[in-house]
């Protein structure tokens, strides 16, 4: 088997070369591997295409002033990428479950459950970075993303609450206990209530719950509390509950019991109901609000790493733990760097870096590639979406916002896209010419000049040729134009040559053309005294190639054969002179080379024919201008 | 109000389907082309409000996908030919009519010229198409000119080689007579009744010749013709007069892709472009007295117009030819929210606006002030 790298892919091909066995037909197919299937889903692209333009107008965001007064604009950037990342999941949520084939059912289950999965770091980056809340503050937000990712206890309790007797429902205490472990107390009074009702003998035990319930401090961020006198608060309270189950107030109803010891924060009995709990973070942050309030954003590694070594019973974290812990421990470098092993696509970590790095949070040090993490990461991400044959046009931009090496990448990649319709190639030109990309556009107009002149569009490898400015394919494209007139006799495409005005200027061939052209509208008009003026000009002013000099001086011939004198004297000896500097180089040519013998008769007849009727308007214009008119 | 649809697929064209003016209807439906896809499509949308119409003004519904079919090539060129039927330009060189059935909402190939567009050995792309049933006239970057009929196989007319360059985009002057624009940055007109292989007539701007794009002409003044390409200026011309245009308007940064005067309302054009912007234009003569009872012979219009007035023939000008002068009052308004990449189609009609742009998305707005 061989192989070569693409700048995304891998071909795949099978050799002679085998190992063992008897040699049967091969296969004759390559294979194409790819690595990333993911910009090829089209559910999938709405994601890049979104986050693209959320990207563009994060960069635009003005740098002048102070990072926080900015903090609230970065959140709701941070936000509107989430909310992108949840509109795809709920639609590939959707196909997954509309799928007919199981296969590609299994693919939507899988991408959706990736996007939970990055949904999820991304919204612990912005509470714990981004947001930066400090202490008291921390808790609420920690507790408003453990709820957003937990959504499965609103859909149990919805269950409960729809049918006949909710406090007899078997589910009825697990939604009771979600809420307490979630710290949605007003849910869980609400709840409670409806056991009350079914058990008046209790119901003292069940009021003392609800108001304890009720009494629970939380920290009010925008309020005159400080977090000093909340903590007071919050211990008071404490101390009240641990009396109350010390007095056995609950030990007849065991899940009261349960609930205050919940409370409590006790954290056996928390472990106790893992599968409500499901995961280690979530433990974390349920140990947290009913132990430690006030935690500190310092603090709170040191808490996530107990959690998880309680809560799971195998030592080993999957790739999802090992991250969130690190963001836990505020290591922004290990989360990236483990997201970049973990996802097979560059999306998520370009645009995560991308946003840190613009709330100045990741410390630059070079990696060994000379740029900044966040560079090398949206290179890498813009250089797998300049394979994908559509959405290279949003990976421009990210080039554009990379200012070290973006350019020579885009400079690289440009030349590579495959230009099928003229349509293509003009946005591609402007691409290039709106960087002053110069090189590239020279390349591309010549690429898309040859392809019209090897159609003979002569006339659209013009246009392309004064696009690049390029003097050198005019003057290609002019010669063949003359080639056609002196094959033809008469030109192809008047409706170009006719209409060329300054673009005539771009090239000397182009020029003569151009003039040559002229002449023979005058000819035509018969305006002969100006023509004749053109035709010569155009041998003295040296416009006219001197390949073409017989041509025009056989042009001349009719002219001099008119009855009224056309070339004065003075022009006459100039067109004698054009024939001598013509006949001379002639000769030193033939010299040279064996021409045949009819060839050369025939110059030779055309040669005396021009001398006989030069000689002829000569004396015709002599006496002309000898004469005086009386 | 814009509502941005993504929809995993650069849309190169967005078209209205035509509804009868009797009704007085809103259009609902609208169909667009895809390009630069491996596998590029030709979709069918709907946009109308099902469910209540009391909804919060501006609040505009999702469109929702009807059906789609595949579509070989780059959709160059889209338009209705009808109530079912529509014809597309593919960048393969094939003019393809679709068929939309109602009934099973789905969407079928009614009949194609496969290789109408090309090179002596190599497929050349169809560039645009134009279409007033049954007649289809198609260009191409080949430079020709063909003109079919809906339900008949052969070609009934084709125009080798009018263009040295590429045929960027042709449009209707009169039943018999089409205006295409092309590559060096004429205008030329045909007249389809004389079987002639040149153009009647040639205009072009004099000095640098800028490739043109797109071009509309005006719905009721049937001389009036705007203009858009490489520079994204917006060129005004009376094809009457004269072989230059009337004004100048400097539009857009980049190319101007696509130009539309509204069809009921003429006062008002549209234009789109590469730099990603959508422009409003709404004109309206200041002077409360039509020109022609002003009396100022010598009323020149500013340096931009180059119009002269005819000896004792003063009519009444159109707004639309005194460009940026003073007497007429010329208003831009952008459309989209926000800076996107291209915006590659436009159209228009009552009061409906749909774009499509190369960042996948689809706008509509509902409510366009005309």
């Amino acid at each position: 088997m061989g192989f070569a790298w693409g700048p995304g892919d891998i071909l795949v091909y099978e050799t002679q070369n085998k190992a063992s066995g008897p040699t049967g037909s091969g296969c004759a197919f390559i294979h194409v591997v790819r690595k990333d299937e993911d910009i090829y889903s089209p559910i999938l692209r709405k994601l890049f295409n979104e986050s693209h333009h959320i990207f563009v107008g994060l960069q635009t965001i003005k740098d002048d002033l102070p990072s926080k007064s900015k903090k609230p604009q970065f959140v709701s950037i941070s936000r509107n990428y989430r909310s992108v990342i949840r509109a795809c999941m709920e639609e590939l949520q959707q196909a997954a479950v509309s799928a007919n084939d199981t296969d590609m059912a299994t693919q939507y289950g899988n991408q959706v459950s990736i996007l939970l999965a990055i949904e999820l770091i991304w919204n612990l980056c912005e509470v714990l970075f981004i947001d930066a809340a400090p202490a008291g503050s921390l808790l609420l937000h920690l507790l408003d993303w453990v709820r957003l990712h937990k959504s499965d206890v609103d859909e149990k309790a919805k269950g409960v609450l729809q049918s006949d007797s909710p406090a007899e429902h078997r589910d009825y205490w697990d939604v009771v206990l979600s809420y307490v472990l979630q710290g949605r107390l007003e849910d869980t009074r609400k709840m409670l209530m409806k056991q009350a009702m079914l058990q008046p003998a209790a119901k003292s035990m069940y009021k003392l719950m609800d108001s304890l319930l009720s009494k629970m401090p939380f920290y009010n961020p925008g309020g005159t509390q400080t977090l000093t006198e909340f903590d007071v608060k919050w211990r008071n309270w404490h101390e009240e509950v641990d009396r109350y189950l010390k007095d056995n107030s609950f030990a007849s109803n065991q899940h009261l019991e349960v609930i205050c010891k919940i409370l409590l924060g006790d954290e056996d009995v928390l472990l106790e109901h893992k599968e409500l709990l499901s995961t280690w973070y979530y433990f974390l942050i349920t140990r947290l609000l009913y132990c430690h309030p006030t935690v500190k954003p310092t603090e709170l590694h040191y808490y996530a790493q107990s959690s998880m070594m309680m809560f799971l019973d195998s030592g080993v974290p999957e790739p999802l733990d090992s991250i969130l812990l690190a963001a836990f421990e505020f290591d922004i470098h290990q989360v990236i760097k483990d997201c970049s092993i973990a996802l097979n696509n560059w999306w998520f970590v370009a645009h995560l870096t991308d946003l840190l790095d613009h709330c100045k949070l990741l410390q630059s040090h070079n990696l060994h590639f000379g740029s900044n993490l966040r560079e090398f990461l949206l290179l890498e991400y813009a250089s797998g979406l300049f394979t994908h044959h559509s959405l290279w046009q949003c990976a421009v931009d990210y080039f554009d916002h990379c200012p070290e090496f973006g350019r020579v990448y885009l400079e690289l990649q440009i030349e590579r896209v495959p230009l099928d319709t003229e349509r293509k190639a003009l946005k591609v030109l402007r691409i290039c010419e709106e960087r002053q990309m110069s090189e590239q556009v020279r390349s591309i107009c010549k690429i898309m000049a040859m392809r019209a002149v090897r159609n003979n569009r002569l006339g659209s490898a013009l246009s392309w040729s004064i696009r690049a400015k390029d003097a050198a394919f005019a003057t290609l494209i002019s010669e063949r134009f003359l080639q056609d007139y002196c094959a033809k006799g008469t030109f192809s495409d008047l409706d170009l040559i006719d209409n060329l005005g300054s673009t005539m200027l771009l090239s000397d061939r182009l020029t003569f053309l151009g003039k040559y052209r002229e002449f023979h509208k005058l000819y035509g008009e018969k305006c002969f005294s100006d023509a004749a003026k053109l035709l010569l000009s155009l041998m003295t002013a040296k416009i006219a190639p001197q390949s073409f000099w017989m041509t025009l001086l056989t042009d001349a011939l009719p002219l001099l054969e008119q009855k009224e004198v056309i070339f004065s004297a003075e022009q006459t000896y100039e067109l004698m002179y054009c024939l001598e500097e013509l006949t001379s180089s002639l000769i030193t040519a033939a010299s040279g080379s064996g021409r045949p013998m009819q060839e050369e008769d025939v110059e030779v007849t055309k040669v005396e024919m021009l001398r006989l009727a030069l000689a002829r308007n000569l004396a015709s214009a002599i006496v002309k201008e000898g004469t005086m008119q009386t | 109000m814009e509502s941005a649809k993504y929809v995993s697929q650069k849309v190169s064209k967005a078209r209205w389907r035509p509804v009868s003016s009797s009704f007085l209807q809103q259009p609902e439906i609208f169909a667009t082309g895809s390009w630069d896809n491996e596998e590029n499509k030709i979709s069918i949308w709907s946009v109308g409000n099902y469910e209540n119409s009391g909804l919060e003004d501006g609040f505009e519904g999702d469109p929702q996908l009807i059906c789609e079919n595949k579509h070989d090539g780059d959709v160059l060129g889209l338009q209705f030919l009808d109530q079912e039927r529509i014809v597309t330009a593919s960048s393969t060189g094939a003019v393809t009519i679709f068929r939309h059935h109602h009934n099973s909402q789905t969407i079928s190939v009614s009949q194609q010229w496969v290789k109408a567009h090309h090179y002596p050995c190599d497929n050349a792309p169809c560039t645009a198409v134009v279409c007033s049933s049954p007649e289809i006239i198609t260009v191409g970057e080949d430079g020709r000119i063909i003109v079919l009929r809906a339900d008949q196989d052969c070609m009934a007319q084709v125009i080798e080689n009018a263009d040295s360059s590429t045929i960027h985009a042709v449009t209707y002057l009169r039943t018999t007579e089409i205006l295409t624009v092309n590559s060096i940055g004429q205008i030329k007109l045909w007249d389809l009744r004389q079987q002639s292989n040149s153009a009647s007539q040639i205009l072009s701007l004099s000095g640098d010749r800028v490739p043109l794009y797109c071009i509309d002409r005006h719905p009721n003044q049937q001389h009036i013709v705007a203009t858009g390409g490489q520079d994204g200026m917006l060129c005004m011309w009376d094809v009457r007069q004269g072989s230059m245009p009337s004004s100048l308007m400097e539009a857009h940064s980049a190319e101007m892709w696509e130009v539309h005067f509204h069809p009921t309302n003429p006062d008002h054009l549209f234009t789109c472009s590469e730099d990603g912007s959508l422009l409003h234009w709404e004109t309206s003569s200041h002077s409360d007295m039509p020109s022609f009872l002003q009396g100022n012979r010598n009323s020149s219009v500013t340096s931009r117009s180059a119009m002269a007035l005819a000896g004792g023939n003063q009519s009444l000008i159109s707004a639309w030819l005194n460009g940026d002068s003073s007497k007429s009052r010329l208003e831009t308004t952008h459309m989209l929210p926000s800076q996107t990449l291209s915006v590659n189609s436009l159209d228009v009609l009552g009061q409906c606006l749909v774009c499509g742009t190369d960042g996948e998305a689809i706008f509509i707005n509902k409510q366009v002030p005309v």
